[in-house]
């Protein structure tokens, strides 16, 4: 199998200090990729980068098109680059109001990536937007209330369908269950889970919740500074880490 | 007359206004920046296409200002006359006669000619502001061909009323590239825009100009099952009869008596001198022959 995304020697610096340094990965199709690390350490540096909102100083990001061929996605147009983060990629932000537009409504919101891409049917482009509403479980009658009428969990909930809807293939989360409550989260990682496998897709999510990871990651990357200091499967690194900071991280979680 | 430079803009000013003019007629639809002076008016007046008619304006001239159709409200009066001290063209309210029309949100019923220049007033150029605050993020939009976000405002549209509401600055593609806003005329007028007239756009207060070259292909947008429809009031004009122009609205008392009459003031006067007479205008001269008899 080939990778979908290979991630080579990619370094980023704000001026003298370093954002991340010589990361290296491989991500295979229908994997899930957990980055964590405390606040600092480079993780949303890196998932900058990788989305293209960041432009790395070194390396290579690249990236499986639909045709097969592996292309560097740091030095490929803006215009192919835009046209794939709206087709082949998704980007949840942790912050829903950054990834919705507040003043449009819910079908809207969904609807806009298809319109981006061309349909041009409002009778299909509403009709998908409902279905998705109810992936997500958001009851039907909501599909013509703004976000701002929505509450957090619902609106995250939101910007992951709109973000979905165009059928990705790879997904990029920054912290999506942040500033929710437990519950509420326990209920979208449940969701994300769902969609993750029913849909196949690969993603990578940086996250400080170990819990988030534990659940949805088949394999973990932990960053220190800048750097990657350990990687292994999920289960593996929780459970048996081998960095001293990766020991520190997992003992500094709260059992209840 | 001799206080003035001709057309009250100095004469650099005008030619970097003429290049802004040049530049937007080479690409259709596309808004060019210009250093918009400050005109003896307030903004949202018509400062940006005063200064395209200086720049436009020769001393053999005919110019012809409508404000909503109308040639004689305060917007169209000022403006004309503004021109008549400052350049001392000729004015007239026959839109035939005229060789620049500049225009406050209508464009004139009369198919206009190749010999003709029709000069937009423009409050906001950018057709995706409202849906996107960011001029950076706009720009990137055009140059890119983004245009999915123009959807997402018809597509609120039909789910909030049921079709497309919008009846003003319906936005339109040019010549299947950029997405351009026609300034706030009615929709009836969008297909008009397709003509043999020069049309250029001016926007002071936000320094653009943009324009249409003759015979340019204007489309409106819209979707596969909500068809563009440019409507007007269901209504023949009650002054002239006329049936295929674009109605404005008037409200006669408080018992609720209205009538329609044309927003196109030369085209109905024209018409009523041919002979022809609406219905309420009927009423008045037949009741007008009683008390005379």
């Amino acid at each position: 199998m080939t990778p979908l995304l290979k991630v080579e020697n990619i370094s980023k610096f704000y001026g003298r200090r370093i954002g991340c340094k010589d990361v290296n990965f491989d991500l295979y199709p229908g994997e899930v990729m957990g980055i964590v690390g405390e606040s600092g350490s480079g993780k949303s540096t890196l998932l900058n980068c990788l989305a293209g909102f960041l432009t790395p100083e070194t390396g290579e990001v690249l990236f499986e098109m639909r045709d097969g061929a592996m292309r560097d996605t740091v030095t490929m147009s803006e215009p192919e680059r835009r046209m794939l983060s709206r087709t082949d990629w998704a980007f949840v932000h942790q912050h829903a109001r950054d990834g919705l537009r507040m003043n449009v409504s819910a079908g809207g919101n969904v609807g806009e990536r298809l319109m981006a891409v061309g349909a041009r049917h409002y009778g299909n482009i509403r009709e998908e937007a409902i279905d998705w509403l109810g992936r997500v479980e958001i009851n039907e009658t909501r599909v013509d209330d703004r976000p701002t009428q929505f509450s957090g969990g619902m609106q995250q909930r939101l910007q992951i369908a709109r973000n979905l809807v165009t059928g990705p293939r790879l997904v990029f989360m920054d912290e999506p269950t942040g500033g929710l409550d437990v519950s509420v989260q326990a209920r979208l990682l449940d969701l994300l889970r769902g969609l993750v496998r029913e849909m196949g897709l690969s993603a990578i999510i940086v996250t400080h919740d170990l819990a988030v990871v534990r659940l949805l990651a088949d394999r973990l990357m932990v960053m220190k500074d800048g750097h990657v200091v350990e990687t292994g499967l999920t289960d593996q690194v929780l459970d048996d880490p081998q960095h001293a900071y990766t020991q520190l991280l997992v003992s500094s979680v709260l059992q209840v | 007359m001799s206080d003035y430079n001709f057309a009250y803009l100095d004469e650099q000013t005008k030619r970097m206004i003429r290049r802004a003019i040049l530049k937007g007629l080479a690409i259709p639809g596309y808004q060019v920046p210009f250093a918009s002076r400050e005109m003896p008016m307030p903004y949202g007046w018509g400062t940006g296409g005063v200064q395209v008619s200086a720049a436009t304006l020769t001393p053999d001239d005919t110019l012809k200002v409508i404000d909503q159709g109308a040639d004689d409200t305060t917007n169209a009066v000022s403006i004309r006359k503004f021109f008549e001290k400052t350049a001392g063209v000729q004015a007239t309210e026959e839109t035939a006669q005229a060789s620049v029309i500049q225009t406050r949100h209508r464009i004139p019923e009369e198919d206009l000619r190749e010999d003709q220049i029709l000069v937009y007033q423009v409050p906001i150029p950018e057709p995706l502001r409202f849906l996107e605050p960011s001029e950076v993020e706009t720009r990137k939009m055009h140059s890119l061909e983004e245009y999915g976000l123009m959807h997402v405002k018809l597509y609120e549209d039909i789910a909030k009323h049921g079709a497309i509401a919008t009846s003003y600055a319906y936005p339109v593609k040019v010549e299947g590239r950029y997405v351009m806003d026609p300034s706030p005329i009615p929709k009836f007028d969008n297909p008009k825009m397709e003509m043999a007239a020069i049309q250029l756009f001016g926007a002071g207060r936000e320094q653009r100009i943009y324009a249409l070259p003759p015979y340019c292909q204007v489309v409106s947008l819209d979707f596969e099952d909500y068809p563009f429809e440019a409507s007007k009031a269901d209504h023949a004009c009650d002054m002239c009869g006329a049936t295929n122009s674009y109605l404005d609205e008037v409200i006669m008392d408080d018992a609720g008596n209205r009538m329609f009459v044309c927003s196109d003031t030369d085209f109905c006067t024209s018409r009523r001198k041919a002979g022809h007479m609406g219905a309420q205008a009927a009423a008045a001269s037949a009741a007008l022959k009683e008390t005379a008899a």
